[in-house]
């Protein structure tokens, strides 16, 4: 019962701060968001399950219990924990906690409901990596849409309108394919008779659908494969779908942004690893050159799209379509390391890229710009903010004893040595060169906007930032610096539900 | 074990309780015809609509008109004219809901009204006629029921006399609903004339003996459609649909949209399983006459969905999507063809009762808007959220479900009504159309019901607002739809179930 407790409190507490008066609505979030930070930090130190929660795997806090029986099929309530989804869990609900703290500055208006709505987001978001039924996954999923659209629409930049129904209609069109394609599915599956995850992947694993409407089962599965792939594919995204991203990010408030690029990227690459690569590992091999392909691409083109920005939010932006091609890369090479690196850089670029966001609200809501052009010697105006913000940048760069080195290291290593993947190699050598693009483009921003002589053209006066936005950037780092220091933490976790997942299918 | 025997007529007490109440209104109006006390008024109709609720849930839950079970069973009055079933208690329920939170509502919209007494014995006598079209089983007790429900309506959607729009939608209501009338009856005599009867059953059984008035037995039912399709808004009988929702105050659309809309479903259900079965009368006429609500559903929820999605005006927005939504609940009739009848039929009976809370809510938060005074464009509506986030979030509710989003009944509902309609396709390849139809249809849907929560949420506001006030009757009656549009989704199993189970039951 305690991953329900866990949704209901953040759902309950959404409500209550929805109608709060707009002047405690930012001190009640944070207070009610430490209730879920807490209880998952609990659920980290009692976890105990072990294999992974579709295949085989036995489960933590797990419960089921029949929900909607239509016909022959039973849709039902079923959620539990395993290594892959629990990193996930507690990214979340710390994420959502430091990203209400950041909000206290720049969010002045409507308060009550913006923090109502992110969390609302939290509690979605908690469902979407505990959900074991494929229907109530989907409520949660699509749930999401809804308010970070509005937080993009309503507290966004000048062209808020416009990035906000692209974010909605883009991601949303995509979930349609994927919902789609997962009933065929399992209509398609003649046997199965409930939309648990976990018996569908089971008669995945074990011979596959029968076929439907004259498709052969064989046609149906790689179908599937490749209609929830794109779903799944916009929401991470990757090259050619990442379009919709950098509008988003933009226009997004700092908060949005960092849950955006944190959290709601990683259920596009938790679901591929959910669904695409635990249920169909014969279209993985079949597939393997394209997808690696695009993930190749998506980091060698997304580096380079960051490159090439002046606006610092923008290549913050861009820079996440590059870091989850490192996550798609991990995937497809289908070895406990490049897999379970995989997870690792879901978790720890969600922490890099949040601390980034930070970063920049921090900056602009002291100078008002975001232009690197406009920027100089910030270092000697806010000297804690600019220093924490280097040291992210250089997790982003992968610096040993930092997370993003432990995520990539693990990617490299397992994609290198990857049996699925023909030349490999190849792939591996082509995505290590994009670590030299990401730290072109970091240290080239970095070096205009915080080094050398402050001068900035602004009204404004620029001074230290306010100490929550600090401190919740210094809660990041260190958990940047602790995993990558120990990435055993969660990695010997992830592992444990990465390996079913490589012994099955006729492989 | 019955301690006391009620007599059979009781079975029809959902209706009779709100015939009761409006003869109740009467009295109140008579002793003090100028009574401006809304209080009382609105009170009994919503105590009368709410025990009519009451009494139907308790009768359902009872297992009254349950086959199979002893000493309960399907139950016949005067003579098989009506019977109670599940399929009337399921829709007894929804008329009574909808009259209920529509009877809240009034409360505040009808504020500075003259005709108070009036109104509300109005609403309570459509509603009578209503609940007992769910139990009509005759054309005689179906044409009374329906002309019960239709004159009420006329005088309601025309009853703000001095706003020309209101006028001149009752009148057109008026004009084209006595001519459909006219065409209804006309059918029933058709029907009478190649059957010899007007019993339900009776009919069925006549139809071996109407061999050779095939051609006039096809004209009565054509006919006979012609008639429902006026009630439930449907294509090509809909056009009077926008005039009169967007002239009438906003919960007498509310009522007519989703009450009024599910007994015309009700009636169509009942009539066409029951008295003409499909071989029997293909056999007369010559064609399967599912195919017309084929035709009529797919054109139905297009036609729909594409003029709603070219308002400008909130109300008639919803006005045409409330006829796309009636596309949506023919697939229902379309489907009575295959082995999956029971299925198609129960899903849109259960699309109906979603329907019924979350366009009732979406037509009284119209109300809502109009009692603000603040305009009926969606450039109207911009930044309300702003000042009235509550009822809002209600609005945003409304929308999504409308739109079908995984979050609401709505979106159960439709998936109810796709799986349905992809089961029956193995027998009818039509149905994949239809199933095609109401995807894409849904998918369009998304753009005019978001365009609306955009306007409220994320726009500014075109001028500055007074603070608005917060009508105590309108809100709850807001908030309350609202909170069972998403409460149904975890009560979902028992209520579709009784869908399912009572589309069972009259499918032959």
């Amino acid at each position: 019962m305690i991953i329900e407790a866990l949704i209901a409190v953040t759902l309950v507490g959404a409500l209550v701060t929805f109608v709060a008066p707009n002047r405690i609505a930012g001190k009640l979030a944070f207070a009610i968001s430490l209730v879920p930070a807490a209880i998952s930090l609990w659920l980290f130190t009692a976890f105990d399950g072990s294999g992974n929660a579709l295949v085989d795997g036995e489960l933590a806090f797990e419960s089921r219990a029949p929900w909607i029986e239509l016909g022959e099929y039973t849709i039902s309530w079923f959620v539990g924990l395993d290594g892959i989804s629990l990193p996930l869990v507690i990214l979340t609900t710390i994420l959502c906690t430091l990203a209400i703290v950041s909000s206290w500055t720049p969010i002045d208006e409507r308060e009550s409901q913006f923090y109502g709505l992110v969390l609302f987001i939290e509690a979605n978001l908690i469902g979407v990596f505990t959900a074991l039924d494929f229907f109530l996954w989907f409520v949660f999923w699509e749930a999401v849409l809804i308010p970070m659209y509005l937080l993009i629409g309503i507290w966004g930049g000048p062209r808020r309108k416009y990035a906000a129904i692209k974010f909605f209609v883009y991601t949303n069109v995509a979930s349609l394919v994927m919902f789609g394609a997962f009933i065929a599915l399992v209509f398609g599956l003649g046997d199965v008779t409930s939309f648990a995850l976990p018996e569908i992947a089971d008669a995945m694993r074990n011979g596959g659908p029968d076929g439907l409407f004259g498709l052969s089962g064989t046609a149906l599965a790689s179908t599937v494969f490749v209609a929830m792939f794109l779903g799944f594919a916009v929401k991470v995204p990757v090259v050619p779908f990442h379009t919709w991203l950098p509008d988003a990010h933009v226009e997004a408030p700092t908060p949005a942004s960092v849950l955006l690029a944190g959290v709601l990227l990683k259920m596009g690459t938790y679901a591929l690893l959910r669904f695409n690569f635990t249920m169909f590992p014969n279209q993985v091999e079949t597939y393997a050159l394209a997808i690696a392909a695009i993930a190749v691409i998506s980091v060698i083109y997304g580096a380079m799209l960051a490159l090439a920005q002046t606006d610092l939010k923008r290549i913050v932006a861009y820079s996440s379509v590059s870091s989850m091609g490192y996550v798609i890369l991990g995937l497809v090479a289908y070895t406990q390391f490049g897999v379970g690196g995989a997870t690792f850089q879901m978790v720890s670029h969600g922490l890099i890229s949040g601390l980034m966001f930070m970063a920049v609200g921090v900056i602009y809501n002291a100078t008002h710009t975001r232009m690197v052009t406009d920027m100089s010697g910030l270092a000697d105006r806010m000297p804690i903010a600019v220093g924490v913000l280097v040291a992210g940048a250089f997790g982003y760069m992968g610096l040993p004893l930092m997370s993003g080195f432990a995520a990539e290291y693990f990617i490299f290593f397992g994609a290198f040595g990857s049996e699925l993947l023909s030349y490999s190699p190849l792939f591996t050598g082509l995505a290590m060169f994009g670590i030299v693009i990401v730290a072109g483009y970091l240290l080239f921003a970095l070096q205009r906007t915080v080094f050398g002589p402050y001068r900035l053209e602004t009204d404004y006066d620029v001074g230290r930032a306010p100490a929550h936005d600090v401190a919740s950037m210094v809660v990041l780092l260190g958990l940047i610096i602790v995993l990558g220091v120990a990435p055993e933490l969660i990695f010997d976790m992830i592992t444990d539900a990465v390996d079913p997942i490589l012994q099955g299918g006729d492989l | 074990m019955a301690v006391v025997q009620l007599p059979e007529w009781a079975a029809l007490a959902p209706a009779l309780i709100l015939a009761g109440t409006a003869l109740v209104l009467f009295l109140l109006d008579s002793i003090d015809p100028h009574s401006t006390n809304r209080t009382l008024l609105s009170g009994v109709a919503v105590v009368g609509s709410l025990s009519s609720l009451a009494v139907a849930v308790w009768f359902s839950a009872a297992g009254v008109g349950a086959t199979g079970i002893e000493n309960y069973g399907v139950i016949d009055i005067m003579g098989d004219q009506f019977v109670v079933d599940r399929l009337a208690l399921y829709f007894m329920i929804i008329i009574a809901a909808v009259t209920t939170l529509v009877a809240v509502a009034s409360h505040d919209y009808l504020r500075d009204h003259t005709y108070q007494a009036e109104y509300y014995s109005l609403v309570i006598l459509a509603a009578t006629g209503m609940s007992m079209m769910a139990a009509a089983n005759s054309l005689v007790t179906i044409f009374i029921a329906l002309e019960l429900t239709s004159l009420p309506s006329y005088a309601l959607v025309a009853i703000l006399k001095d706003n020309r729009g209101s006028v001149e939608a009752g009148l057109k209501y008026f004009l084209i609903g006595a001519l459909s009338s006219a065409i209804f009856v006309y059918g029933i005599s058709l029907v009478y004339g190649a059957t010899g009867s007007l019993q339900l059953e009776a009919i069925a059984t006549g139809l071996g003996n109407a061999g050779e008035m095939g051609g006039l037995l096809g004209l009565g039912i054509l006919m006979l459609i012609g008639g429902i399709a006026f009630k439930t808004a449907s294509v090509p009988f809909h056009f009077w649909a926008p005039e009169a929702y967007e002239g009438a105050p906003a919960p007498i659309s509310a009522f007519l949209s989703s009450a009024s809309k599910a007994a015309g479903f009700v009636l169509a259900f009942r009539v066409f399983t029951t008295a003409f079965p499909l071989d029997a009368t293909t056999d007369v006429i010559g064609v399967e006459w599912t195919w017309a609500f084929v035709v009529l559903a797919i054109v139905t929820m297009t036609v729909g969905n594409f003029a709603a999605a070219t308002q400008e005006n909130v109300k008639r927005m919803l006005a045409y999507s409330s006829i796309g939504h009636a596309g949506y609940v023919l697939i229902g009739l379309a489907g009575l063809s295959t082995g999956a009848a029971d299925s198609v039929m129960g899903a849109a009976m259960m699309h109906l009762l979603v329907y019924g809370f979350m366009n009732t809510g979406a037509f009284l938060f119209v109300g809502l808007a109009e009692y603000w005074g603040v305009g009926r464009t969606f450039e109207d509506y911009s930044g309300l959220a702003r000042q009235a986030p509550v009822a809002c979030a209600a609005m945003a509710v409304f929308m999504f479900s409308l739109a079908g989003f995984p979050l609401f009944g709505g979106f159960w509902s439709k998936y109810l009504l796709y799986t349905a309609a992809i089961e029956a396709a193995a027998d009818n390849a039509a149905m994949l159309v239809v199933a095609g139809a109401l995807v894409v249809n849904s998918a369009l849907s998304l753009y005019y019901y978001s365009r609306l929560v955009k306007a409220l949420w994320i726009e500014d506001p075109v001028l500055d607002r007074d603070r608005l006030a917060q009508p105590t009757g309108l809100y709850a009656a807001v908030i309350a739809a609202a909170v069972i549009t998403v409460l149904i989704l975890p009560a979902f199993d028992p209520i579709a179930n009784a869908a399912l189970e009572a589309a069972a039951a009259i499918v032959p």
